[in-house]
């Protein structure tokens, strides 16, 4: 195996990273103005989200910095190509990460609204546009001898890229829904779950049928392990999905306090997505950037890469660093794990109020406990 | 226009922005860490309430980096994706590793500070914020060390086959003599914005309110202190690593070295001119304020050290490199030049003025004599005199690199991407338009926190009924 070929698994799986977090919370932004009815419910849904989403979105630039040193030829046509969605993609995450850091900063309602809007939009852009972007990478877009973009904006609006960013958004849909049903409690929790139900189901249409009209029509000809390899990275995502609406539903398997395995459900939607993912990047190999015009013009892990030498510097690189990046990220997580929410009911058994005391043997994404776990001042 | 002209519009713009943010986040990141610190170790409560206030300003300004950091990393490739292709090979790694290395670093460990209050220890709480700071300092590292690679390619060697640039040694990229005087000058500003900053807020708080309660007055008079200080500390760092960076542009960037002082003819010595009236791009002065062998010093070490001209780099560069022009826009980078320098000195003039009027235990207060005003006017321009001179230098380093994109290996026309300028005229106006919105938005709520005191609390929701809504939390 190549070095260029460990940064193609590098890229698919910071991708993957990628749309699994940032995917919860782009999914959570779209559900503000459906489940955050009044003024409370919007800032819960937001703070859980508050302390992860920059750090989720840095997988983001990760996944652009490492295309750039690892595929600079691939970073060169794609960033160029994708020009306006690119634009529309970074407007929606500045109003979007503004939004979240100023939404509370005044306090007229005017104000609160107006960002709560922006966080809306500002995450349903983007949850859409991502998968049109991976639609037209599968697809190939028109490249020149030069790889340039010969293309228009037009020429992105395809079936199959249309199909690809509706998966993305109801898999984020779907992701976010699950992701609040773990994090809050009472109503909204349960009413998260029937958001998560609905777009489940329709993640599965939406999803299975990209994943399937790409292993039928997009993949690359040539390596049967590799098409072996994204068939079943595809059945598996649909697999993993179906675990994950199964759970939302509560067939035969409901956990200790009544309510669906919620903690079974996220795991299985984020597997499903980190799954997908990784069949559209077995699916697209060995080839980046397929260009349409002439085969000849394709871009490929091969002739886009960078030299062995900066690779194996971003090698070690990766190597030194992500084992801390993984442990901090998770950490955070763990430190954030409470519920968020209603105020304290009457519960019989309720977790040790010890903010300070993040040695349980616990878990980061514990199954569902009591609620009334989390003092109410804690989410304003 | 071209697309070249808009994509250099547009690079100019968001990269200007963009640092408008940048080094108020180095800065003021260690300057809270630090407050946190005090806090911690002396448990008086006046550390924490300048924590609080700073951390507040702090945050505001550090999101505005952050969105406008992403535009950074992808117009590269949007904008020019042909440079991209031609230094990939070197100019990639050090973007990736920025990402890896220091973004998850400040954006994890700040998401722990500002939800982490009630969640974590003392200690922990506040090594978040020395974690996050640390993490500002790696990322402005290496993306120098890309910026300086750019003004004096090391470690590199072109390939003809794949006509790219190719790695040679990483080491020497990130040990590049260039990036070894643009970081500590760089960090050093962004010192001098950030001790600006606080010593400006705080004083203009002792001059405006004298009679609060004592508490109060002690606590903006040790900020006023601290931030002096270290602009005053910041100032002399700028100064020295400013005097090794004029050698090392002296040596690999004459031409840039020329163009500060718009000197045409090579000189020995050569005089440097503080202001000039004449012909704009300073080709004939009609008034002029010069110091003698000034700048045979800066540019050489040595007072009758010999200075090349504009001209005669000119007529050399055609030779090595084809007929071309090779001179930067003139007027931009004298004035830059000039600016750059003065503004960052004014900054340390006002700051030793401030530690003069705290000195023995007294406080500045608007008596409304003329100097108690002409301070007042002082301590409110201390914050943007610096932050002005940030830009300038920066507008200096770039615009006097020109016609270079990569010095001596690609022209800057050369580098930009073969997209429509329908395309690209669209993004000039809506990123222009954007982050003018934002600049508003953003200044708006600096002024309302900075002006609104120590214990200013976020605007309660109505939501929350009768619980008290924590500070620093959405």
């Amino acid at each position: 195996m190549h070095l260029s070929d460990l940064w193609f698994i590098a890229i698919a799986v910071l991708w993957a990273g990628y749309f699994v977090l940032e995917g919860f919370d782009f999914g959570v932004g779209i559900l503000l103005p459906v489940l955050g009815r009044d003024q409370a419910r919007r800032r819960i849904m937001i703070n859980t989200i508050g302390p992860t989403w920059d750090g989720n979105e840095v997988w983001l630039l990760t996944a652009g910095g490492a295309t750039f040193a690892a595929f600079p030829g691939w970073y060169a046509s794609m960033f160029s190509a994708f020009y306006l969605p690119l634009l529309l993609i970074l407007v929606a995450l500045i109003i979007r990460g503004v939004a979240f850091e100023y939404r509370g900063k005044r306090g007229s309602a005017a104000w609160r609204r107006s960002w709560d809007t922006a966080i809306f939009a500002g995450s349903l852009l983007p949850a859409i546009l991502w998968g049109v972007a991976f639609g037209n990478v599968l697809h190939g877009i028109p490249l020149n001898a030069a790889h340039n973009y010969v293309g228009n904006f037009f020429t992105m609006l395809n079936p199959y890229s249309l199909l690809g960013g509706l998966a993305t958004l109801t898999l984020f849909l779907l992701d976010g829904a699950l992701f609040l049903t773990l994090k809050t409690m009472g109503d909204l929790r349960r009413e998260a779950m029937t958001a998560a139900r609905l777009s489940g189901v329709a993640a599965v249409v939406a999803g299975g049928g990209f994943l399937a009209w790409t292993e039928f029509s997009y993949r690359a000809a040539g390596h049967v392990a590799t098409g072996v390899a994204s068939v079943i990275l595809a059945s598996a995502a649909a697999l993993a999905l179906l675990t994950a609406v199964a759970a939302t539903v509560g067939w035969g398997i409901t956990g200790r306090s009544g309510h669906p395995r919620e903690g079974l459900a996220f795991g299985a939607a984020a597997a499903g997505i980190a799954a997908a993912t990784a069949a559209l990047f077995t699916a697209l190999y060995p080839n980046v950037l397929p260009s349409t015009v002439n085969a000849a013009y394709t871009l490929t892990t091969g002739n886009a890469s960078s030299t062995a030498k900066t690779l194996a510097v971003m090698t070690v690189v990766a190597c030194i660093f992500l084992p801390f990046v993984l442990a901090y990220q998770a950490w955070t997580y763990w430190v954030f794990r409470k519920r968020l929410g209603a105020p304290p009911q009457p519960v019989a058994a309720t977790e040790p109020q010890s903010p300070q005391s993040p040695q349980a043997p616990q878990a980061p994404q514990a199954p569902p406990q009591a609620p009334g776990s989390q003092q109410p001042t804690a989410v304003s | 226009m071209t697309v070249l002209e808009l994509s250099r519009w547009q690079f100019g713009i968001t990269t200007v922005y963009h640092f408008l943010f940048v080094p108020i986040t180095i800065g003021l990141g260690f300057l809270v860490a630090g407050f946190e610190t005090a806090w911690i170790r002396t448990g008086h409560d006046r550390w924490l309430r300048l924590t609080k206030f700073y951390g507040r300003l702090f945050l505001i300004n550090f999101a505005m980096g952050v969105v406008t950091g992403i535009v950074q990393e992808f117009q590269f490739g949007m904008n020019w994706s042909a440079y991209s292709r031609f230094v990939g090979d070197i100019f990639g790694a050090p973007l990736a590793i920025e990402a890896l290395a220091a973004f998850f670093l400040e954006s994890t460990f700040l998401g722990l500070w500002i939800f982490g209050w009630d969640r974590l220890p003392r200690p922990v709480h506040a090594a978040c914020m020395w974690i996050a700071a640390i993490g500002t300092l790696l990322s402005a590292y290496f993306i120098l060390a890309a910026n300086s690679w750019m003004q004096h390619p090391v470690g590199y060697h072109y390939n003809p086959i794949s006509h790219r640039e190719e790695l040679t040694s990483f080491l020497a990229v990130m040990t590049n003599p260039e990036q070894l005087g643009t970081f500590p000058h760089t960090i050093a500003a962004c010192f001098l914005v950030a001790g600006g900053m606080v010593t400006g807020v705080a004083v203009w708080h002792l001059m405006r309110r004298p009679v609060e309660d004592p508490d109060t007055t002690a606590a903006f008079r040790t900020a006023a202190k601290v931030g002096a200080i270290t602009a005053l500390v910041a100032a002399v760092g700028t100064m020295i690593t400013g005097d090794v960076l004029g050698k090392l542009m002296t040596m690999y960037q004459p031409m840039k070295m020329a163009a500060a002082e718009a000197l045409y003819h090579t000189a020995q010595p050569a005089p440097f001119s503080l202001f000039t009236i004449g012909t704009l791009n300073g080709s004939r002065p009609v008034f002029q304020i010069t110091l003698p062998r000034l700048l045979s010093f800066l540019a050489t070490g040595n007072f009758s050290g010999q200075v090349k001209g504009i001209d005669n780099i000119q007529a050399l560069y055609s030779q090595v490199y084809g007929p071309g022009s090779y001179t930067p826009i003139i007027p931009v980078t004298y004035w830059s030049f000039r600016l750059m320098i003065g503004l960052g000195m004014a900054t340390a003039l006002i700051a030793l003025v401030v530690l003069w009027s705290l000195r023995k235990g007294r406080v500045p207060a608007a008596s409304g004599s003329r100097w108690s005003r002409l301070l007042l006017w002082a301590v409110i321009a201390m914050p943007f005199l610096p932050l002005a001179a940030m830009s300038v230098g920066w507008i200096f380093t770039e615009m006097g690199r020109q016609p270079w994109l990569v010095f001596g290996q690609m022209k800057t026309s050369a580098g930009v991407s073969a997209n429509s300028a329908g395309e690209v005229l669209a993004s000039v106006i809506i990123l222009t338009l954007l982050y003018g919105g934002l600049a508003i938005v953003e200044g708006g709520l600096m002024f309302k926190y900075a002006r609104a005191g120590l214990d200013a609390e976020e605007p309660a929701d109505p939501a929350d009924g009768d619980q008290e809504p924590l500070a620093l939390v959405y």
